[in-house]
């Protein structure tokens, strides 16, 4: 029996006013590290309704944070696009490109799936790469400005663009959270259970499955947008096989089909890649290892060994009953 | 009419090249159900074992055959300790192991970086090797003939292993049956090994032969990875045959594509896998 991840709110809570606080004792560089893990959060937790709950590891899914930035970025700098054109441009193109791609993707499971999203991803790349006209090819879309929203506050400042960033974050994690607490939620973690068990149900599966890739295609675009935002510059290596890669690494990490956890991953890696690199100098191997360490030590994440700590720790509860069922199963 | 023939002609030596990588792959996975990520990154330390042994030992004819044969034989023995070791344990697990093969891939790749530098080096091709065939106004460079002639051996080496030994048999009942395949005596794990070798060498012949026509440099093990990728999902998961006809046509369509629509010239690599999945989700010649 399978033990149901259940979101544990103090973990949360903490988490929460760390981050609220985080501006008040941290130097700006490391507050503009924190604003990029969060933006990865974002990407992290859309690959996490693909593979957490509806069990589809994809391999492609920066493709979706490429097509969110350069859409954002080509609005704002060749169309002099405001904040709300780019963010909606995005959302839209990013939901159109999941909409395409999960036909041809979705006929396929398991390692074929992989394969194919990884091959789709490197369609968006070649066509970033190429595409002179369009993505300015190697040379990337620069200039970007940060969005204008005529509030007093400029979000050319680290710790405000911080805040702004932590509050899309949690509106996406609330929306993200009543999704998967909600009918649709539970089955699809039914399809990643037992997909013909559904479908003897009576569950329309492929449905089920291609609304969760568009879901997560959309929300990999929202933070792609901000990534445009946040960096200023978008290029061909956003869409790279690595990236997707390491967002893969950033869920599995941190412990998939959480929600959370894939925010502890980005975290990790991001910090790992930009803190870390400073002083260590062979950073990529140390990136190698922590995939095969993940894989052969902590295959539930970083947010799975925290529910185990604290189930450990709440021991107190005294449920003997459970316990001896437990020990049937 | 020229035009052609020489496009024809460079698709086919590309089509070779993608063959010599794709094959041990798209073995790996037949045999094993293993989805090796970082066999590219064996493509990428054959090469730079070959432009070792070049550079230790002159360029001549005789030792570019070697650093064939030496690369080929360093990484056969890399691949099967790296088998044994850490892959083994991933039976069955496919995100696991496409995990832990890039993790593998990266690690190789800071390899590379740190063994040879991050210039990009060319395998030196011997003389005998270098300029071009002449007949009539075309010119076929030699080198990308020799492409096409190794591709050729080394498939019809691979047939005659697999179709016409006693060691192929027992590699073909293990990947169509592996329980069965024990049961009835055949060293399951031995042949594992003996594939993932073969297979890592195969990729090391590829990455010297490769060497001599593009450039390595480290990231060159991620670049190629997808291209093998695509041509196993063309040609269908586990089938030399389809690895064959796969990379054959891709390299086809690389080469047209490419002087045809260079906007979209990454774009073609990958769109005949879309189109594939759009009728035949299993490949060419892949099993279901």
């Amino acid at each position: 029996m399978k033990t149901e991840r259940l979101l544990n709110f103090r973990v949360l809570g903490i988490l929460f006013l760390l981050l609220i606080t985080a501006p008040l004792y941290l130097p700006d560089y490391i507050v503009s590290l924190l604003s990029q893990a969060l933006i990865f959060g974002i990407l992290a937790m859309s690959l996490d309704i693909l593979v957490g709950f509806t069990g589809l590891a994809s391999l492609g899914h920066a493709a979706f944070l490429g097509v969110g930035a350069y859409t954002a970025a080509v609005l704002a700098t060749a169309h002099a696009g405001g904040f709300w054109s780019c963010l909606l441009g995005g959302l839209l193109i990013s939901a159109v490109v999941a909409a395409l791609f999960g036909l041809i993707a979705l006929r396929a499971t398991g390692v074929y799936f992989l394969m194919i999203t990884l091959a789709l991803a490197m369609m968006v790349w070649g066509v970033a790469y190429r595409w002179y006209g369009l993505t300015k090819g190697d040379n990337g879309i620069s200039g970007i400005p940060r969005p204008e929203f005529g509030l007093p506050w400029s979000l050319w400042i680290e710790t405000n663009f911080f805040y702004f960033t932590l509050v899309i974050f949690i509106l996406t994690f609330l929306v993200l959270y009543l999704l998967v607490r909600s009918p649709f939620g539970y089955t699809l973690v039914g399809i990643r259970e037992s997909e013909s068990r559904m479908q003897s149900m009576g569950y329309n599966t492929w449905l089920h499955k291609y609304a969760a890739y568009i879901l997560a295609g959309a929300f990999g675009g929202l933070s792609g947008v901000l990534w445009a935002y946040y960096n200023g510059f978008v290029s061909p290596p956003n869409i790279e096989l690595t990236t997707s890669v390491e967002t893969l690494l950033m869920v599995i990490l941190g412990g998939s089909g959480s929600l959370i956890g894939p925010f502890f991953g980005a975290f990790i890696v991001v910090f790992m890649k930009n803190y870390l690199s400073i002083y260590l100098g062979r950073w990529l191997m140390l990136l190698g290892t922590t995939y095969i360490l993940t894989v052969l030590f902590l295959p539930r994440g970083v947010y799975g060994g925290l529910e185990d700590i604290m189930l450990k720790f709440g021991k107190s509860k005294p449920e003997p009953v459970a316990a001896k069922n437990k020990a049937v199963n | 009419m020229e035009f052609w023939i020489m496009q024809t002609f460079y698709g086919l030596s590309y089509g070779s090249l993608l063959f010599m990588l794709s094959c041990g792959f798209t073995l790996i996975f037949g045999v094993m159900k293993f989805c090796n990520m970082a066999h590219a990154s064996f493509y990428l330390l054959g090469g730079y074992v070959g432009i070792t042994v070049l550079r230790w030992f002159g360029c001549t004819t005789v030792v570019f055959f070697l650093s064939i044969l030496l690369s080929a034989l360093t990484i056969a023995f890399l691949g099967v300790a790296i088998q044994r070791i850490f892959f083994r344990r991933l039976y069955g697990q496919d995100l696991a192991q496409v995990l832990m093969t890039l993790g593998f891939a990266l690690i190789f790749q800071d390899l590379v970086l740190v063994l040879w530098g991050g210039d990009p080096y060319r395998v030196t091709i011997p003389q005998c090797l270098g300029g071009a065939f002449v007949l009539g106004d075309l010119h076929f460079p030699r080198y990308r003939m020799f492409m096409i002639l190794a591709a050729a051996v080394v498939a019809a080496g691979l047939y005659l292993l697999l179709e016409k030994t006693n060691y192929g048999a027992k590699i073909r009942a293990a990947a169509d049956d592996e329980e069965m395949a024990g049961g009835i005596g055949i060293k399951i794990p031995l042949i594992s090994a003996g594939v993932f070798g073969l297979a890592a060498a195969l990729a090391a012949i590829a990455g010297v032969i490769g060497g001599g026509f593009l450039s390595l440099y480290p990231g060159a093990g991620l670049i190629m990875i997808p291209l093998a990728v695509a041509v196993v999902i063309v040609g269908g998961l586990g089938s030399i045959k389809g690895a064959a006809v796969a990379s054959l046509l891709l390299g086809l369509i690389d080469s047209f594509g490419k002087t045809f629509v260079p906007e979209l010239a990454y774009f073609t690599m990958y769109a005949p896998m879309v189109i594939i999945l759009a009728f035949r989700p299993t490949g060419l010649f892949g099993k279901a």
